[in-house]
């Protein structure tokens, strides 16, 4: 028989069911990663032992990392599971492989989870420009290169989860809104119009679940697949904040 | 709360739908946006290299709109309606204006102006950027647009619904959609004043492509099915260098031979040494030996024909079960690597192999639909361009059914330019908006209600459709009938069509449709059935496949990314100067027959004994085709021979700009 590969995957039906694992068999091909794992599974999804099952229930997209959707948790880490190489992950643990869908999120179903929490923080520390309208205003002001450069790997945040699964403070009895809202708040509030509107995400940073609530365990800038610098946001989103909620005391 | 048919409904949450949605927005008109997945991970995010436009740069060196719209057309080999072109070229830097103020971060001069790029088929920079990623910079920069106004309650999105069809009247008027919850897979009826469809391309027919997993074509079938014609399906741009991987093809920018990388194959068929322990003399160089002048660097159709046909015709593919080649970097410098490092890292990242080490392993890969849901358009006689506002732009032949973006037929013609997809689609969203407003406001834009049965009833309909295919039973596995359907299409109606091989894919496509009567879902339950949603889709693949590959067999021609070499105008081959002369003005003569043959727009409509063909004439009123003789010897007596019969002609249409820039 030709080299197969074994795939433990933690499967829930809906959202309020148990868990339970089962277990497939895949054929080892070159060149596999975790996505083509589960498109074999749903074309043959039968376990080890013999039993027929449904195909994975999993949220994919684009298949080159560039849009978020597949983030689970692979062999326990979390990860895309679209750049998760099958030779890498048995390099890290040759007898199978595991998927578990992240933990931080209402699981949907089997590896698909609930992401909106992620877009409503987005919402709340007003992720945008607000812009007068959408006709012929010409360009926006110049912007120096030094800028652009640091300004560039925030606008890379693809909204994936991995930076608020693994922070700690990011759980169930907290309201943090977590590094990827902040980091896009800092990025709002140096952009040269978007800090017009800096008082607003001010608010929410200084407020309830905001940057107060990072406890600086820097987890989420090792598992950022982007490599965004996100606790250089947090440490700008804390300093900003400090200064806002003293000159918000001084105009009182 | 206003009345909920007063909405307007946006299929598919791109840079197109978007665009769409915040422009209506903006005028205060109520949208439902309803997406297969959130907004922000729409297939837009996958485009890199940037997004076309004249700019104060390449105005100083000569450049124009008038140009953009000349390279745009020849470019697509001059099958696409032009006013619509020109008005897309005409608002190329008001797009990139807005884009830059609503704050995509685009690279910059050292002066802090926006910096631009050269594309192919250009001679300009008209390209500006944001990294390597600027396609997901400015789907961002939409979709925080989109959620202003969501938070503002002008927009209510739907994400993770999957569009299932129009919903028409007894008259045929558009009255909103179908959708399905993609989790809790209720199926509910979406009343609106009109629909705009923008669900982006269909690459998934092909099996695998560099198409994101929701690219499908499913929400195109449904239209098509429920009567919108469809267009130009026939054409389809493969980009040359992508990296094959076992769930998809990634795109492998060109920038990689143009800073000196060479494909090549070995002379012994699936050789299986290591590509580095073989010596030159066992090499291949099939791009350098075949076209020595422009070697690794010839145009992007021809690279993509020679390595589809070394692998195909040639047997020649390094892997005998996936096709491809090598494209060797490794002979090029360290600072050449760190040049390219973006690219080579996304190589790295996906094969776990060192690209400047071991030689990459390319194939040419489907990349984008040309053709798409027919679509109209109202020219202004004044500008050559269209007449902003009319309900006519970008609405299909179902009145109230406008179509948008990628899932659109009308900007590229035969080819598509790099870097003018991003245009079009932000375009094609900024213009549809007031377009909508117009005929919501226009005394047939559904002035009467409908009955509410009649959303009951539709929906009811889809609701028994699913049910159907949940219980039905047989031993077909939809998943493999969908590689088979992409191995066949794939094979025969890509890069190098031939009737023969053609008609093998359409008996083929007959089979599938016969065995996917008998594909059974392995997941029978009504919570997030990932299986219901692919295999419905499967269905909708078939069909447009059928439009695709009929469409190729019906265009005896070579025209863009069309190429049926059994139909190629033999080109001049004459040394002697006189004998070449009359060669050309006889290549003239069978060129000038082709455009009278087939400068037309492929129309293809469903019925129950399948597509029904019929061809409609092209707007060329503006730059009369000419002949692209890139490549061919004796190109220049050939346009010059063209030219002075042109002359000879009475040209109606003007050549040149009207007055005013």
């Amino acid at each position: 028989m030709s080299k197969q590969v074994t795939v433990a995957v933690k499967r829930q039906d809906t959202q309020t069911s148990g868990s339970r694992w089962e277990t497939f068999s895949i054929p080892y091909e070159p060149g596999l990663n975790v996505t083509t794992i589960l498109q074999r599974i749903a074309a043959n999804p039968v376990t080890v032992e013999g039993e027929s099952s449904t195909p994975v229930a999993f949220d994919a997209c684009c298949l080159e990392e560039v849009c978020g959707a597949c983030t689970m948790r692979v062999n326990g880490r979390v990860r895309q599971a679209c750049t998760a190489l099958v030779d890498n992950l048995l390099a890290e643990q040759p007898d199978r492989i595991t998927l578990e869908p992240m933990t931080k999120f209402p699981v949907v179903r089997d590896l698909h989870v609930d992401r909106s929490a992620m877009f409503e923080s987005l919402k709340r520390v007003h992720a945008w420009i607000t812009a007068d309208g959408y006709f012929d205003r010409g360009a926006a002001p110049r912007m120096s290169q030094d800028a652009q450069e640091d300004a560039y790997p925030l606008t890379t945040c693809m909204t994936c989860g991995c930076c608020v699964e693994s922070c700690p403070q990011f759980n169930d009895g907290s309201s943090f809104i977590g590094p990827a809202a902040i980091s896009q708040a800092v990025l709002f509030n140096e952009h040269p119009v978007g800090k017009f509107d800096a008082n607003a995400r001010m608010e929410v940073l200084a407020g309830d679940g905001g940057i107060a609530d990072c406890g600086n365990a820097q987890n989420c800038l090792k598992v950022c697949p982007k490599n965004i610098p996100l606790t250089q946001s947090l440490a700008k989103a804390g300093r900003a904040a400090t200064k806002y909620v003293i000159s918000r005391f001084l105009q009182k | 709360m206003a009345n909920e048919k007063d909405r307007v409904v946006v299929i598919g949450g791109g840079l197109a739908g978007l665009a769409a949605a915040m422009r209506l927005a903006e005028a205060e008109i109520e949208v439902d946006l309803i997406s297969m997945v959130p907004v922000k991970r729409s297939h837009s995010v996958c485009a890199q290299g940037g997004i076309n436009s004249v700019n104060p740069a390449t105005r100083e060196l000569g450049d124009s709109e008038w140009l953009h719209l000349d390279d745009t057309v020849y470019g697509g080999d001059f099958l696409q309606h032009q006013p619509p072109v020109k008005e897309m070229c005409d608002w190329g830097p008001r797009i990139i204006d807005l884009m830059d103020r609503l704050g995509v971060s685009f690279n910059r001069t050292p002066e802090g102006f926006r910096d631009q790029r050269r594309f192919g088929g250009t001679m300009y920079k008209r390209t500006a950027f944001a990294g390597a990623t600027t396609g997901q910079q400015l789907i961002y920069a939409l979709d925080e647009q989109c959620r202003r106004w969501e938070s503002e309650g002008l927009i209510r999105k739907f994400e993770y619904w999957e569009f299932l069809g129009p919903i028409l009247d007894d008259n045929g008027i558009c009255r909103g959609a179908v959708a399905q919850d993609m989790f809790s897979m209720e199926v509910r009826s979406f009343p609106a004043k009109a629909l705009i469809l923008a669900h982006g391309g269909c690459g998934l027919i092909f099996g695998r492509s560099t198409m994101s997993m929701i690219c499908t074509g499913g929400a195109a079938g449904r239209a098509y099915k429920a009567g919108v014609k469809y267009a130009n399906g026939e054409f389809f741009q493969v980009h040359p260098t992508a990296i094959p991987g076992t769930d998809k093809l990634r795109l492998m920018s060109e920038s990689a031979r143009g800073e000196g990388g060479r494909v090549w194959v070995p002379r012994k068929p699936q050789d299986e040494r290591d590509p580095r322990s073989i010596p030159e003399s066992e090499r291949y160089y099939f791009l350098e030996e075949r076209y020595p002048k422009y070697g690794n660097l010839v145009p992007r159709d021809i690279a993509t024909r020679e390595i589809f046909d070394i692998c195909v015709n040639d047997k020649l593919s390094i892997d005998p079960e996936r096709l491809c080649v090598y494209l060797d970097l490794t002979h090029l410098p360290s600072e050449t690597h760190r040049k390219l490092e973006g690219i080579l890292e996304i190589y790295e990242k996906f094969q776990a192999t060192d690209p400047r080490v071991t030689p990459m392993k390319i194939f040419p890969g489907v990349h984008y639909s040309m053709g798409g849901l027919w679509c109209d358009f109202e020219k202004d006689e004044k500008t050559g361009g269209l007449a902003l506002g009319s309900p006519r732009n970008h609405q299909s032949n179902v009145e109230g059914l406008f179509v948008i973006g990628e899932a659109d037929y009308q900007y590229h013609g035969g080819n598509r330019l790099g870097a003018n997809s991003l245009l079009s689609c932000i375009f094609t969203g900024m213009i549809v908006a007031p377009s909508v407003q117009n005929y919501m406001s226009s005394t047939n834009g559904g002035a009467t209600d409908p009955p509410s049965t009649l959303f009951e009833r539709e929906a009811a309909r889809h609701q028994a459709d699913c049910d159907a295919l949940i219980a039905r039973d047989g031993n077909e596995n939809p998943y493999t009938l969908h590689q088979e359907l992409g191995d066949s299409m794939t094979r025969n109606v890509t890069v190098v069509r031939d009737n023969a091989a053609i008609k093998e894919t359409l008996v083929k496509i007959d089979e599938i449709e016969k065995r996917y009567a008998n594909a059974a879902l392995t997941d029978k339950g009504s919570w997030t059935n990932q299986n219901l949603s692919f295999t419905r889709a499967l269905g909708d693949m078939i069909l447009l496949a059928r439009v695709i590959a009929e469409g190729a067999l019906k265009r005896d021609e070579c025209r863009g990314a069309h190429y049926k070499p059994a139909f190629q105008i033999k080109p001049p081959d004459a040394e002697d100067p006189a004998e070449m002369r009359r060669q050309a003005a006889e290549w003239c003569e069978a060129f000038a027959k082709q455009i009278k043959r087939w400068l037309k727009t492929t129309i293809a409509e469903n019925t129950p004994d399948g597509p029904s063909f019929s061809y409609e004439a092209v707007d060329t009123s503006l730059i009369p085709p000419r002949p692209r003789t890139y490549g061919l010897k004796g190109a220049e007596i050939i346009d010059e021979v063209w030219k002075q019969r042109m002359a000879g002609e009475q040209a109606g249409a003007p050549t040149e700009p009207v007055a005013s820039v």
